[in-house]
């Protein structure tokens, strides 16, 4: 009897309405994709560039919206080649003049957010540009429930078969390129996995929180393990974990799904940071194990 | 280790696995290496010495492939440039990356595995034996990040020996490590050579190349001698590197040198 009253309310939403289950499986197909995209973000010290990215995505989606309305192709397919594009351009700017990488990105993402609100403003009304950039997670219909799947295998599958690639470019890019002719692939394919796991995000968080779910439980897990494997496991449990509780709360206290998710890893993150073998409060037991030795 | 039986394939001929010609090297187009001629021959255990900025580590980088001469070439023979293991200063490694020790030695293995394939038995044996070698057997499973800056370098040892490298090039490898450390990793420098690999190291301590290494080059952006230790690190040798080298770092006198033909 206790269990049922403590089990109905964290189970009640989903059983009685079909958009929260939408929500619950859309979250956890971006905790499966977008989460270890994250992981390796924050190996290679990209993670404000994530964000930027993120924002590059915005004005692609924002053309296909002027051009289609709010149509799930248009707005992908528009997103789609603005982030490349981004991610292509950026890199070779860095590459080839003074401004630093993330110098470079943060131009790019001024400009993309600036251009794509004004571009939704062209046509749309600030209901429009809310979805846009705070996504709408409770309310995923077939077609986006589907190519979240679509992108979230994926970004499975490559992540599984270049793992290895993608550990030793994150760990030693100049061994890598010394040693295999594959580390452009590793480059590029992390490139082109990030824009399409920051585009299923934006579907469903929107453009601005999309990476939430990227970097927070990354950097939550970061705190708990100290080794790459068991890190992406443990990075796609607290983004699931974080989806849930966030769903809930956003149920309960009917706020908007998208930043409730963001607001809850951040709570996660900070416990992590509280009580994580790793955090920093753990310091001091960790230096006195060290000398032991 | 599989070391010793490919010591066979490296017998010691006066061939040369390395050769400059006319090579000038630099950054952004400023030479910090002019016109370096001559021949690195295959078994040789050779030192590079001389003033800070005198174009030590710029030269290995060069002979890793990783810059492109401003003029003249530089001609591997008998190995090709995935092959040379490459040992570059502590500082370019992230080692807060969550990765452990054993996993880290294995990446050496990448050229027998390649990006998809797992490790066998007798692979996972031989990175047993490559952590045993530089003493850091029982600290497989540690991540790197807890690892001194001498067991770092002992693991990036291990690496290079997984590798199995026909040349070998390391940039300061003992710049800020331990004297047990220091001991234990020139020993198995001495071990390399003895296989037949080329080793060529960048390095600081004069008595310890003058103790370890047969041949020296003693560079200050070019040339000042090269061949037997003892002979190339005289006083008037070293004396006359340090001049070039502070003649090189005034920027009136280095805008001397723009004789490279190539030069738009």
């Amino acid at each position: 009897m206790s269990e049922t009253l403590l089990t109905m309310p964290l189970l009640a939403p989903f059983v009685e309405f079909g958009f929260m289950r939408r929500a619950l499986a859309g979250c956890l197909a971006l905790s499966l994709g977008a989460t270890p995209v994250g992981v390796f973000l924050m190996l290679r010290r990209m993670s404000l560039a994530g964000d930027a990215m993120s924002h590059a995505i915005l004005p692609g989606a924002a053309v296909g919206y002027l051009i289609a309305g709010l149509s799930l192709p248009a707005m992908t397919a528009g997103g789609l080649l603005a982030g490349l594009a981004v991610a292509v351009f950026a890199g070779g700017v860095a590459r080839h003049t003074v401004i630093e990488e993330d110098a470079s990105l943060a131009t790019f993402y001024l400009l993309s957010l600036s251009a794509g609100v004004l571009i939704i403003s062209l046509r749309g009304s600030s209901v429009d540009l809310l979805h846009v950039l705070f996504g709408s997670a409770l309310a995923l219909d077939d077609a986006t429930l589907l190519l979240l799947a679509a992108f979230t295998s994926l970004s499975v599958v490559a992540l599984a078969l270049g793992l290895r690639l993608f550990v030793v470019d994150a760990c030693d890019p100049a061994f890598l390129a010394r040693i295999s002719r594959l580390s452009p692939i590793a480059h590029y394919g992390f490139m082109i996995l990030l824009v399409i796991n920051l585009v299923a995000g934006f579907h469903a968080l929107g453009t601005l929180m999309a990476v939430g779910i990227m970097i927070l439980p990354a950097a939550a897990a970061r705190l708990w393990v100290g080794n790459v494997g068991p890190l992406l496991l443990c990075a796609v449990g607290v983004a699931f974990l974080g989806s849930l509780i966030g769903l809930l709360f956003s149920y309960y206290v009917n706020l908007p799904a998208g930043p409730a998710i963001v607001l809850t890893l951040g709570a996660l993150y900070l416990l992590s940071l509280a009580l994580g073998p790793l955090g920093p409060l753990a310091g001091r037991r960790r230096a006195g194990w060290h000398f032991e030795r | 280790m599989n070391a010793a039986s490919a010591a066979g394939t490296w017998t010691r001929p006066a061939s040369p696995i390395l050769r400059f010609e006319n090579l000038t090297l630099g950054y952004n187009r400023h030479p910090a290496v002019h016109h370096l001629h001559g021949e690195v021959a295959t078994g040789s255990l050779l030192a590079i010495v001389g003033p800070n900025g005198a174009g030590k580590s710029t030269l290995l980088k060069a002979i890793a492939g990783e810059l492109r001469p401003l003029q003249g070439r530089i001609e591997l023979h008998g190995v090709v440039r995935p092959q040379i293991a490459y040992l570059t200063q502590l500082a370019t490694l992230d080692s807060r990356f969550p990765m452990v020790v054993h996993d880290f030695v294995a990446m050496g293995l990448w050229r027998e595995i390649g990006a998809f394939a797992g490790l066998n038995g007798a692979q996972r044996r031989r990175v047993d034996a490559a952590l045993g070698t530089v003493g850091l057997a029982g600290l497989e499973s540690r991540p790197i990040g807890a690892l001194s800056g001498g067991q770092l370098q002992r693991a990036l040892f291990a690496r290079v020996l997984l590798q199995d490298a026909p040349l070998v090039l390391l940039d300061e490898p003992f710049g800020a490590i331990d004297a047990a450390s220091v001991r234990d990793l020139a020993g198995l420098i001495r071990n390399w050579h003895g296989e037949g690999r080329t080793v060529i190291a960048v390095l600081h301590d004069l008595e310890h190349v003058r103790r370890e290494y047969p041949e020296t080059l003693l560079l200050a952006r070019e040339v000042v001698a090269r061949g037997e230790t003892a002979k190339v690190l005289s006083d008037a040798n070293l004396q006359r590197a340090r001049q070039l080298a502070e003649r090189r770092a005034d920027p009136r006198q280095a805008a001397i040198c723009h004789d490279d033909g190539d030069r738009p």
